[in-house]
């Protein structure tokens, strides 16, 4: 873990969970595993605080726990994970976009816990809509249940890994950790419940006392019932599936960006047919024929077999690399088609290379005119995206000049110091002064290639390149420590104005509790008064600082998204 | 050391030919750098500017508000609060935070390890007949506090209790233990008066007539 990424970690930890949490979880970023003592004895806390931290980042999938020998249980912190909490808004944002406010209230309470079992998500997230609903309506259970298994369906949330049984008859004493097992078949099986009720309403002051006595009888009788159906089973939401749909998000809008809006339907259509029957982490997606992909595209889309079959090659032929097409092989084919018919088809498939382009369009004589169309998963490195997000970063700090020497050099991979002054038509000081600059910052760097063996400088060639892992991995460096700095800025700001924010908000609350009990306008006024003009400025100020750092953290985040993707991806290829 | 007099001369010799990186003959390198880059340099190229619309609006408000329901939320682990100066007769009608320490909600203890669970010292109260039959054997405890109100030490109790259901026999064996430990205590607590201040009189009489210097009233 880099100093950067445990910054943002400690800080990420401190402000959703505390100090104490903070220290800990920090702690064991930093050192791996370790059981609970020593954590105890390295950090200085007092036990049941340790004890305390710990419960909480496991219930949160913040740490993970192994019984080693011995009996002693080892704690592992997953730093990685701690980072995604940057992202919670935008899995709660996709969620509502997918499946409206139930959605987004299911994926936030999932987020918010950690785990729950079924019956308490929708619980709670009935009572939170009742609330926002007019008096007299209530939300029945058995909507908020149908949201949520539509989103187990389509694999946004997951069941946790499964506690062993404990039958009671066992004679040997249970072991001091539960070892959890991941049960991969159930991952996504809803258990049938029978969930029958509503939201019920926060109550108002006046029935306070007459449900006073129900609600202590309503608690004597909740105690004898048996615990609820799907106890023991508990859910969480799945990360790797969100990081899948923004993939895809990113692949349709690159095919729209480069070529046009059918396009990147039609690349979205073949996307969605594969959403659940390829792995989110497989570098391509099962072959899909185009009949399959005229029938799938959307009802508005009224386009005829012929242009779709037009886009297809267009989209395998791109030569941006977004998609080169990869040969088939005949006898990949199914036996039951061999003799059917001779006519030669294409098997088409598209996919995003990490580096290189390579279209390869070959056609295979098979028996069916099948067009089997492939798409590569992850998209980050669509070299597009990649681009964009280094050209964002170069621009920013050495102008527009520096992001077109940059795409020139990636483009062309390896370039003179000459051919790069008369690429990019900018004078040769600048592009020097330019070149030099990026060098020293990483961004570019020199590969020589000796004339003869002996490697004299002059007669050597010193060559431009990109080297796009390592520019990635350093930019990402760069994007964690923005955002740790943003947090800190953040944090320092609300902290000078401590004061400041308090007594606003006293002085709401007094005259929310005014306006509760009918005062006049003039005395209202005068509440109003007491916050100063150049306060209300000073507040008005702050306020749009800590929107504009939020917002920031919120777009780094995502160029964080591409980047860690994009690295993920080629590391698993090599 | 004579080779750098030698051949120094001239600008700094580097091993590969600086023409070929680009650098002319005579031509003016910018200054060597003699310290660390200034803390916060000036920029030369405006940032580009941040998105807007109605997504990213909506995102900042969510990661604002998920900002404030965590720190409300029971998983925000607070420090415990520095002692007052002197101790206060309040403090023990004001409801602190979770009892020693202890957590404010209720994970699914079969899925952690045992080690994790703190134990609290309970204030063993009068319980009522109603919770006898259920719970013969001696509860571990958990999550009590000396809170004078009956009524919702009533409930805490029928809470903690119908949670322990099913605990394990050996926690249960370890936790009497504990228990037998501080039974004396409990039982002074029980009763208002300091056991230590109560003479029961055993020993009157006891006293050997040594001393029959003072007269015995």
């Amino acid at each position: 873990m880099t100093q950067a990424e445990i910054k943002l970690c400690s800080l990420l930890l401190q402000e959703h969970f505390g100090e104490i949490v903070e220290k800990i979880g920090t702690h064991l970023i930093k050192t791996g595993s370790q059981p609970l003592r020593v954590i105890a004895k390295d950090t200085g806390m007092l036990l049941d605080q340790v004890k305390k931290a710990l419960c909480v980042l496991i219930q949160h999938n913040l740490v993970t726990y192994q019984l080693q020998k011995r009996g002693i249980v080892e704690y592992e912190a997953l730093c990685s994970r701690v980072l995604r909490i940057l992202r919670y808004p935008r899995y709660i944002y996709t969620a509502k976009t997918l499946y409206s406010d139930m959605g987004e209230l299911i994926v936030e309470e999932l987020l918010l816990n950690g785990k729950m079992t079924m019956s308490a998500v929708v619980q709670k997230v009935a009572d939170r809509l009742t609330e926002t609903m007019e008096d007299g309506k209530t939300m029945d259970y058995a909507e908020v249940s149908n949201t949520f298994v539509r989103l187990a369906d389509t694999h946004f949330i997951q069941r946790c890994p499964v506690a062993p049984e404990i039958s009671k008859a066992s004679a040997a004493p249970p072991p001091p950790a539960p070892t959890l097992a991941v049960n991969e078949k159930d991952m996504y099986l809803v258990p049938t419940l029978n969930l029958i009720g509503k939201g019920k309403r926060r109550r108002s002051f006046d029935d306070e006392e007459k449900s006073e006595h129900k609600a202590k009888r309503q608690k004597q009788d909740a105690d004898s019932k048996e615990p609820p159906p799907d106890d023991g089973i508990y859910w969480q939401a799945n990360i790797d599936r969100f990081h899948q749909y923004f993939r895809d998000q990113a692949i349709v809008s690159a095919v729209a960006n480069r070529m046009d809006q059918t396009s990147s339907e039609i690349v979205r259509t073949m996307l969605r047919m594969s959403e659940i029957t390829t792995s989110s982490n497989a570098p391509y997606t099962q072959p899909l024929s185009s009949n399959e992909i005229f029938r799938s595209l959307p009802a508005g889309y009224n386009i005829v077999k012929q242009i779709l079959d037009q886009y297809l090659t267009l989209l395998a032929d791109d030569p941006t690399h977004m998609a080169p097409a990869m040969a088939g092989q005949a006898g990949s084919l199914p036996e039951k088609y061999a003799g059917a018919t001779s006519q030669e088809s294409l098997s088409w498939s598209l996919s995003v290379n990490p580096g290189i382009v390579a279209g390869a369009c070959t056609s295979s004589i098979s028996t069916r005119p099948l067009h089997l169309w492939q798409q590569q998963r992850w998209n980050p490195s669509s070299r597009r995206e990649l681009c964009v997000s280094c050209c964002v970063a170069a621009p920013s700090r050495f102008g527009s000049r520096c992001a077109r020497i940059f795409r020139l050099v990636l483009r062309k991979k390896h370039l003179e110091q000459k051919q790069v002054e008369d690429f990019a038509m900018i004078p040769a000081k600048e592009a020097k002064d330019i070149l030099y600059k990026m060098l020293s910052e990483n961004f570019v760097s020199l590969q020589e290639i000796p004339k003869t063996p002996d490697h004299a400088p002059s007669r050597t060639f010193y060559l431009y390149t990109v080297n796009t892992l390592s520019s990635a991995r350093m930019l990402l460096h760069r994007c964690y420590k923005s955002v740790a700095n943003l947090i800190e800025r953040r944090q320092y700001e609300t902290k000078e104005n401590k004061r400041l924010l308090e007594k606003s908000q006293r002085v709401e609350a007094i005259l929310a509790s005014m306006q509760a009990t009918g005062a006049e306008e003039g005395q209202l006024q005068e509440i109003e008064e007491m916050i100063t003009a150049p306060e209300r400025q000073q507040l008005e100020s702050l306020k749009r600082n800590v929107n504009k750092i939020d917002a920031s953290e919120n777009q780094v985040d995502e160029t964080i998204f591409v980047l860690e993707s994009y690295i993920e991806s080629t590391m698993k290829k090599l | 050391m004579a080779g750098r007099g030698g051949r120094g001369r001239g600008r700094g010799q580097m091993t590969f030919s600086v023409e070929a990186v680009g650098i002319g003959k005579g031509e003016l390198l910018p200054p060597s750098t003699l310290q660390p880059s200034p803390l916060f340099p000036p920029m030369e190229y405006k940032p580009v500017p941040l998105q807007t619309g109605e997504e990213v609006e909506y995102m900042l408000a969510l990661k604002q508000e998920l900002r404030g329901a965590m720190k409300s939320l029971p998983y925000y682990v607070k420090p415990a609060a520095p002692k007052k100066d002197v101790e206060r007769y309040s403090d023990k009608y004001q409801t602190s935070g979770p009892i020693d320490n202890a957590i404010d909600w209720n994970p699914d203890w079969r899925r952690l390890p045992r080690e994790l669970k703190i134990r609290v010292r309970k204030l063993r109260k009068e319980r009522t007949t109603l919770l006898l039959p259920k719970h013969k054997q001696r509860l571990p405890v958990d999550k009590e506090e000396a809170i004078k109100k009956l009524e919702t030490l009533e409930k805490k109790e029928e809470e903690v209790t119908s949670e322990e259901e099913g605990e394990k026999e050996e926690e249960e064996e370890g936790k009497e233990e504990e228990e037998e430990e501080y039974d004396e205590e409990e039982h002074e607590e029980e009763t208002d008066y300091i056991m230590s201040y109560f003479d029961n009189g055993e020993e009157f009489g006891a006293d050997s007539d040594d001393n029959m210097d003072e007269a015995i009233y």
